[in-house]
């Protein structure tokens, strides 16, 4: 088991290396210093300012081979800069990003986290009741009713949730955010209204289709045998052998959770992780951009291996050699 | 756009029509494909042909040639000499009013002077006086272009890693397992984001950028079900009676792909067509799409009175597309997967 888990972080460290290897190669040899230069700068400006620029943004070394200082290079630097959590001052207004990443962190988080816990116990709950009804009209209604709100845009979701409830309602503030535990809810009311019903078509309808398939299964059939009621089966013998699926699920949300509050963030003036990258964007900071990816993928890599150490504690089935 | 633009698009359309004809030439001459292909439709009728208009629309838009129409008194000259597609045909060429008006309208919307051509505009004119039905199915080109084109460059070389991988193996398949699971430890807005970014911003931009974040998707599913494949007695059996690796590929392993190719590609497609809109709204979306429309009517719904119709135009399209297309994709994949097909008996 633990060298399980030692091999496993350490494909997680090469494939992490192996994301600062793919930002190196688009921001410094695809995209090149100058390039950025001329984009921060304008495409008019003269080249005494793009010069100054590069070299005041820490650009104008050589990118990979320094026949002086070999240690000396944009690949050693943009490798330290990472690997060391120090990623300077961004491209835009200089301020330094490690600051704003901590600082974005926490506004993020108040979002993330309670619309993934509402949205996972809300989804689950739905499919177990719409698998309950497996074959009624309830289920054939809820199926369609799930296809109708995926296909709907994230972003419509957003301006319809605030035109609605914000505007015409007023039931909550249509954006803004305050740290103090006694408004914070009312901040975070709209957004986790719009989260979850943004996202809970998609959620439910796999879980149904999980729920269905294990319910089909030789062992529903003895416990029914023996005498379960059918909501018995469906919430100890059903749902606790359709965990690991749903656990599966959980991961691959959590990419969708850091880019699905890029929107709702930016939206609802959530001064989280979101909005930096939407700041960026608008704003060609490649600096902070190659930071927040890089954040990202860490995140991403440890949720795997958490989900598969997590494995054998769901399924004994689950061996590690 | 130049007018070796409009010629290329048009011969990309012609190429892509030929494709069509040959696949469909392909799937009446197996029996296979012809049986899903009808069960399919008997499945899902209004759905396919709701596809089928927005494809008929898209094809429409994407023929255009210069010349052709008359300007009225005072209208722009400029415009007689550009490329227009069969779509900006049905419009008369100075259809542009000064600013907003609503649907069927005679009057302008704020101030009230009267319309250039007052009560023809059936959804109405944006902010620029642009006739909102007009600027609605001329997107219907992008979202096609997103979700169609990007797919069609990504499936042979998904095909082409994922077969060579899972059937090789060792080197060629760590390497191509590594670059996998590179590409997918990044968050898919994150490297869409990086990727438009480091590039440029563009339509072919974005088309490259959505199609390395396909890939992987593709790719991974390909590599494990050739995995499966390989170890089948049906492929030992070619293998020993000595049939060449290239063969085998060919004969027994690519066949018994497509059906998830076709499975995932329709159940990518409507990922696609809304990631756009999402990276529209960060401003490096491609000109002209629905997403665009979207993101502009954000503060159309802010005025007072509110300006509804290019909203409501855009975002009815798009969920009539991404609903037809999601509708078709389940079918799909009930008809064409045999896993499903046994859960069902």
């Amino acid at each position: 088991m633990l060298a399980y888990i030692v091999r496993r972080t350490a494909y997680g460290f090469v494939t992490l290396i192996g994301v600062l290897l793919l930002l190196f190669v688009l921001f410094f040899l695809y995209a090149s210093p100058h390039e950025m230069a001329r984009r921060a700068v304008g495409e008019k400006a003269p080249p005494e300012v793009l010069e100054q620029w590069i070299v005041n943004h820490g650009y104008d070394k050589p990118k990979v081979w320094n026949p002086e200082h070999p240690f000396d290079t944009l690949l050693v630097e943009h490798f330290r800069r990472a690997l060391s959590f120090d990623f300077g001052r961004g491209d835009a207004d200089g301020t330094p990003i490690t600051q704003r990443l901590r600082e974005g962190m926490g506004p993020s988080l108040a979002l993330a986290v309670p619309s993934f816990v509402f949205g996972l116990l809300f989804s689950v709950a739905l499919a177990l009741f719409v698998a309950y009804f497996r074959e009624t009209y309830i289920d054939r209604m809820g199926v369609i009713v799930c296809v109708l709100t995926m296909s709907i845009s994230t972003l419509l979701y957003i301006i319809g949730g605030q035109f609605l409830i914000g505007k015409l309602l007023r039931w909550f503030p249509i954006s803004g955010f305050d740290a103090s535990p006694s408004v914070i809810v009312r901040f975070l009311m709209l957004p986790l209204v719009v989260s979850l019903a943004s996202g809970v078509g998609g959620s439910v309808r796999f879980y149904r289709t999980v729920f269905i398939e294990e319910g089909g299964r030789d062992y529903v059939r003895t416990a029914r045998a023996k005498g379960c009621g059918d909501l018995r089966v469906m919430t100890h013998h059903v749902l606790r052998n359709a965990l690991i699926p749903i656990l599966t699920r959980t991961v691959v949300v959590i990419p969708f959770l850091f880019t699905g509050s890029l929107l709702l963030e930016s939206f609802f003036g959530i001064p989280g992780l979101g909005s930096l990258t939407v700041d960026a964007v608008q704003g060609n900071d490649f600096a902070t951009l190659r930071a927040l990816v890089f954040i990202g993928s860490l995140l991403f890599i440890g949720a795997q291996i958490a989900t598969d150490v997590s494995y054998s504690l769901v399924d004994p089935r689950v061996r590690f050699e | 756009m130049s007018v070796e633009g409009h010629v290329l698009a048009n011969a990309v359309i012609a190429l892509l029509l030929a494709a069509c004809a040959g696949l469909a030439v392909v799937i009446h001459r197996s029996e296979l494909w012809r049986a899903a292909a009808v069960e399919l439709w008997r499945r899902r009728p209004i759905a396919l042909l709701v596809v089928a208009v927005y494809l008929v629309i898209a094809a429409l838009d994407s023929i255009s040639w210069v010349g052709g129409g008359e300007v009225g008194e005072g209208g722009d000259v400029l415009a007689m000499h550009q490329p227009r597609s069969l779509i900006d045909r049905l419009f008369p060429l100075d259809f542009d009013e000064k600013s907003y008006s609503a649907p069927l309208a005679s009057v302008e919307f704020y101030g009230g002077d009267p319309l250039d051509h007052p009560g023809r505009h059936l959804l109405g004119t944006d902010i620029l006086g642009r006739d909102v039905l007009h600027v609605m199915l001329d997107g219907t080109r992008i979202a096609l272009l997103v979700g169609g084109f990007t797919s069609l460059l990504v499936i042979p070389l998904a095909l082409l890693v994922g077969v060579s991988a899972g059937y090789f193996g060792k080197r060629i398949d760590d390497v191509a397992f590594f670059v996998m699971s590179v590409l997918m430890s990044i968050p898919d807005l994150l490297l869409l984001i990086a990727l438009i970014m480091a590039m440029g911003r563009g339509p072919l931009q974005v088309c490259i950028a959505m199609g390395v974040t396909s890939w992987v998707g593709f790719c991974r599913i390909v590599r494990g079900e050739t995995f499966k494949l390989r170890e089948l007695d049906y492929v030992e059996a070619a293998r020993a009676l000595g049939v060449s690796d290239l063969k085998l590929i060919w004969r027994h392993i690519l066949p018994n792909l497509m059906h998830l190719v076709v499975i995932t590609f329709v159940l990518t497609f409507s990922g696609l067509v809304l990631s756009e809109a999402i990276l529209s709204y960060l401003g490096i979306g491609i000109d002209g799409s629905w997403g665009q429309m979207i993101d502009q009517a954000r503060d159309e719904l802010a005025r007072d009175p509110i300006i509804w119709w290019n909203l409501a135009a855009a975002s009815a399209a798009l969920f009539g597309l991404i609903l037809a297309v999601n509708f078709v994709g389940d079918a799909v994949r009930d008809v064409l997967d045999p896993r499903t097909l046994r859960e069902r008996q």
